[in-house]
């Protein structure tokens, strides 16, 4: 039976096989933003105050899925990990901890990859013109964001018990859904609200990816700093307080 | 290692290992007035003992008595308060790597995804000790060896507690381990797969395998073990062969037709004999010429025996003796 030779790769694979084999992760990174991206494609209901709904509603939506797997599907299965005590069980063996998060990132990335595959292309199907679309700088944004995010998930996946994790991480993101600034704008918020969904990592990253997809941003330079902060803030949080059992 | 590597990797001549190089009298496992504290609460309180290759070690003791911070502090898992431990001559924190290299660990319970397949999560554990190695442990002769070929594609959370216990084996054989730390290995196991167990144990050991067994189950850490290190409140009571620990507790069974008055003895028996029931008597570390004189004494009164037993104690009957009888 092949084997392989590098511990890198051994638990890679295995990270691959476990997101393959959770149904629900598949269905909050994958399913629900295709869903939403469908449904509010197709219906025009959201008062967007863009000429093109597509041009607000398919960053955000990007930005959803870019949160649902870097920060819910990652922290939900570190805090089962811990649980489990697979973190405790992995911390007896060469892996070490560098190559343990290193596949965790990879595993974020592919399945990051495979949600944009899916998703631009049901975007451009819906009539999202994406002629102004500056692609590097989109990537930069997606990366940056997924750091905060990864940060966020892992902070809350290190301290709490793996059920606590679960409602919190899902709440979070039920909250950051509909308050986020992805799919409502802000300013159909109330105004404390929208001043405080603006602060968040969600809001900035939708606001910085209407920016680079379709040159719309409500205020890029303030949300790259934001999103930068979060960026900055929530991984060394994760590292200073994460607990492995 | 157990079992024998088969796999050549890019036609590269392999070095396997021989245990018949490995010096057995040179202890592999050394804990040196080790103590372990959790703020206030003293957990391991400066105990020393040691192991060596070819030889199960069972480390005995009750809930709380410090077996696990004190096998974590080796694997490890966790740094020791004060104190030194060398596993293979390494330290197991500043080592680490090098140590998980040659360790084996099975973990009471959990360690493995619910959702994952036993070969899929052998697999992976054969790959995490592959770097640097020319040979790696076969995962389907892994689990052919556990005795999970039939059930190598159903998810761990489907697998009963004895199939559970046999999969977290093998994944502590994975490293082709030098030393391998085994807690519980028999808890939830039923007789076939105790058995199964029992072997792989015992063969690891013969092929010069440091074993060290932490379990509460006394009757199945005696029908393999080879020394014996009974933990209790932080401290080591005891340490030895097996025998030597059995020795160390001769006991006297003593059967009588009727009861005995204790009272009518003489000082010199009556403060030995234990009443465990109506005409059934223990003594418990015989002094020489004692049973002599019991003998004597019942032949006087004309009381008649019927059954007179000496022998080692059972390492329950000395666990019990040394714990105050919780296991």
């Amino acid at each position: 039976m092949k084997v392989s030779s590098s511990p890198f790769r051994a638990q890679l694979r295995a990270e691959l096989q476990i997101l393959a084999r959770n149904g629900e992760q598949l269905l909050l990174t994958l399913i629900i933003p295709v869903m939403l991206l469908v449904f509010f494609g197709t219906t025009d209901v959201l008062p967007t105050g863009f000429d093109d709904h597509m041009d607000f509603l398919t960053p955000g939506i990007i930005a959803l899925a870019i949160m649902s797997s870097s920060m819910v599907s990652l922290g939900i299965a570190t805090g089962f990990e811990r649980s489990y005590k697979v973190l405790k069980r992995l911390g007896v063996t060469p892996l070490g901890r560098p190559r343990w998060l290193a596949a965790k990132i990879v595993t974020v990335l592919l399945m990051q990859i495979v949600q944009l595959v899916i998703l631009i292309p049901v975007a451009l199907l819906l009539d999202w013109n994406s002629g102004k679309a500056q692609w590097l700088l989109a990537i930069g944004a997606v990366a940056t964001g997924s750091i905060a995010f990864a940060g966020l998930g892992l902070f809350i996946a290190g301290r709490l018990r793996a059920e606590v994790n679960l409602a919190a991480q899902n709440g979070l993101y039920l909250l950051l859904l509909l308050l986020g600034g992805m799919v409502v704008p802000f300013d159909k918020l109330p105004a404390p609200v929208a001043a405080v969904a603006k602060c968040l990592p969600s809001g900035a990253l939708a606001d910085v990816l209407r920016d680079a997809l379709v040159g719309q941003a409500e205020r890029p330079g303030t949300s790259w700093i934001v999103l930068g902060i979060w960026a900055v803030i929530t991984p060394l949080l994760a590292a200073s307080t994460f607990r492995w059992e | 290692m157990l079992p024998a590597p088969t796999t050549k990797v890019k036609g590269v001549s392999v070095d396997v290992p021989s245990f018949s190089r490995i010096n057995r009298d040179e202890p592999t496992l050394v804990v040196d007035h080790l103590s372990v504290r959790y703020g206030d609460l003293v957990a391991v309180d400066a105990v020393s003992f040691s192991a060596h290759a070819g030889q199960v070690t069972a480390v005995l003791g009750p809930n709380g008595a410090g077996k696990t911070s004190t096998i974590e502090v080796c694997e490890g898992l966790r740094r020791a308060s004060s104190g030194h431990v060398r596993v293979l001559g390494l330290d197991p924190t500043k080592d680490h790597r090098a140590l998980a290299n040659e360790m084996g660990v099975m973990l009471q319970e959990g360690g493995i995804y619910p959702s994952a397949r036993p070969i899929d999560v052998v697999r992976q554990y054969c790959g995490l000790y592959g770097s640097g190695k020319t040979q790696f442990a076969d995962p389907q002769e892994l689990i052919d060896l556990v005795g999970l070929t039939e059930r190598q594609k159903t998810s761990w959370r489907r697998l009963s507690g004895g199939e559970k216990q046999r999969l977290s084996l093998a994944l502590a054989l994975a490293s082709q381990p030098r030393i391998i730390f085994l807690d519980e290995p028999t808890s939830g196991v039923d007789v076939n797969g105790r058995s199964t167990i029992r072997d792989i144990i015992r063969r690891l050991a013969d092929q010069g395998v440091t074993v060290i067994l932490a379990t509460h189950e006394l009757d199945e850490a005696e029908k393999i073990c080879d020394r014996v290190v009974i933990f209790d409140k932080g401290k080591v009571l005891v340490e030895g062969t097996l025998d030597d620990v059995r020795k160390a507790r001769r006991t006297v069974r003593l059967r009588t037709v009727r009861p005995l008055i204790l009272d009518d003895m003489p000082d010199n028996l009556a403060g030995w004999l234990v009443e465990d029931a109506p005409c059934d008597y223990s003594i418990e570390d015989a002094p020489q010429g004692l049973i002599a004189a019991l003998a004597v004494w019942l032949s006087e009164r004309g009381i008649d025996v019927v059954e007179l037993r000496t022998g080692m104690a059972s390492l329950e009957d000395v666990f019990k003796k040394l714990t105050g009888g919780e296991s």
